[in-house]
């Protein structure tokens, strides 16, 4: 398997291992960037209001049923004679990887903004902070933990299923696990399930360090 | 839908939901089981707790499809070995269960544990009397969390053959038929919708002493 990774045959060409890297996390990041958009809003307006709790929470637990390897499949096939090239298999995997992180994201919003100590909300207003103040100044900063855990959880699963792009043809590292399969060449797999791994492991460990350094001092005591 | 092909292949879909069906709840049971233990031990540890959750959390970092892959490498066993999958699956829904367990056990309060002390329970009648019934809620709530994604990673064993609900996702895009692709999302959701009410009614049925609102 090391062998297999440093070789250098595995380092240049369409299959190059940065080449998959850099695919890998370019659907991770846009996917992720999507669902920030549609889920931080979200959850910052029923943890701000409390209105529709149990539809953001219903949401979460349907998004979650589905299973997205199928959800793929029916895309692609769906978008196959719409779209023209790639595109007909990058735009169902990103919908998908969507799918997958607003749910985590919105509800940690949403159980962040919920769970601020209502004192502090309170004393916040009493200093005459409008309710947006109140948001963007006391309840954002205090939900940040979970906000960004959130995020994490979010990440995690999306770098985790980006592998399966690989099976309609897209890149990424789930290359290497489909083609070793389909070439019976174990150590290609292998290498592929490695670098998925390490790769998750490296961008959970950013996070954790951009946690740390968001985060109010005032929160870690 | 094509339903001449559904009636056709009907036989085989009732397969592929019950090694479905198996595939996820299995798991869910045997982590269960570890951990309890381990959940308490873990929330014995004091100092070393953080590191102990912390070790877990990257368990579930590994990508499934990774570890499907990889278990063989430690198990010996074929790639195609359906026992891939439940190993794999123990050790997610293991990773998530043990802090569940812990949450579950810290959410008991000190008063409640002095005055089963004072009652004169010992250690081990008091976890399994008093300690685990009271945690029952809260994991009850992660093990709804488990089986609902369990029924969703399963699928994704068929890209590396195992029969299950997913090989009509596999088979619906080789042939360009939507027909098998629905039924499978459709079978998938109707899983995790009932295993998730059994986890809600079982857990009902162990809290009777919650008031009912």
């Amino acid at each position: 398997m090391i062998s297999w990774i440093t070789n250098p045959q595995h380092w240049t060409g369409s299959d190059a291992i940065p080449l998959l890297i850099g695919q890998h996390l370019a659907y991770s990041a846009v996917a992720l960037a999507i669902a920030v958009l549609i889920g931080f809003p979200i959850g910052l307006y029923v943890g701000h209001t409390r209105r529709g709790v149990v539809m953001v929470a219903g949401t979460a637990n349907a998004l979650r049923a589905l299973p997205s390897l199928g959800l793929i499949v029916l895309l692609v096939i769906l978008f196959g004679p719409v779209f023209a090239s790639d595109l007909a298999f990058l735009i169902p995997c990103v919908i998908v990887l969507v799918l997958l992180a607003v749910p985590p994201i919105m509800t940690n919003t949403y159980a962040g903004i919920a769970a601020v100590d209502p004192a502090a909300v309170d004393a916040a207003r009493g200093m005459g902070y409008s309710s947006l103040g109140v948001l963007l100044h006391v309840e954002l900063p205090c939900a940040l933990p979970l906000i960004f855990s959130g995020l994490r959880s979010a990440t995690l699963q999306v770098i985790s299923t980006a592998t399966i792009a690989a099976y309609v043809s897209l890149g990424g590292l789930g290359r290497l696990i489909i083609d070793g399969l389909a070439q019976r060449d174990y150590f290609e797999m292998v290498a592929g399930a490695v670098l998925v791994g390490a790769l998750t492991l490296v961008v959970d460990l950013l996070i954790a360090l951009a946690s740390r350094f968001t985060l109010s001092r005032g929160l870690m005591r | 839908m094509n339903f001449d092909w559904l009636a056709g292949e009907a036989g085989d879909i009732g397969n592929f939901f019950a090694w479905h069906a198996a595939l996820s709840v299995i798991p869910v049971v045997a982590a269960l089981v570890m951990a309890l233990p381990i959940g308490w031990l873990v929330k014995q540890s004091g100092v070393l707790r953080p590191a102990l959750l912390g070790i877990a959390g990257l368990l579930y970092t590994i990508p499934s499809l990774a570890l499907f892959v990889l278990l063989p490498l430690v198990l010996g066993t074929q790639i195609l070995d359906p026992l891939n999958v439940v190993v794999a699956l123990t050790l997610y829904t293991l990773a998530l269960l043990v802090r569940t367990v812990c949450d579950g056990l810290d959410a008991v309060s000190a008063d409640v544990l002095q005055a089963a002390n004072a009652m004169g329970y010992r250690r081990f009648s008091r976890f399994f009397r008093v300690e685990l019934p009271l945690a029952v809620p809260v994991i009850g709530a992660g093990l709804r969390v488990a089986v609902v994604s369990n029924v969703s990673i399963v699928s994704i064993a068929a890209l590396i053959g195992t029969p299950q609900l997913g090989a009509l996702f596999t088979e619906g895009l080789e042939l360009h038929f939507l027909t098998p692709i629905l039924t499978g999302i459709i079978l998938c959701v109707a899983l995790a919708v009932s295993l998730d009410g059994l986890v809600i009614f079982l857990t009902r049925q162990l809290t009777r002493w919650q008031p009912r609102s």
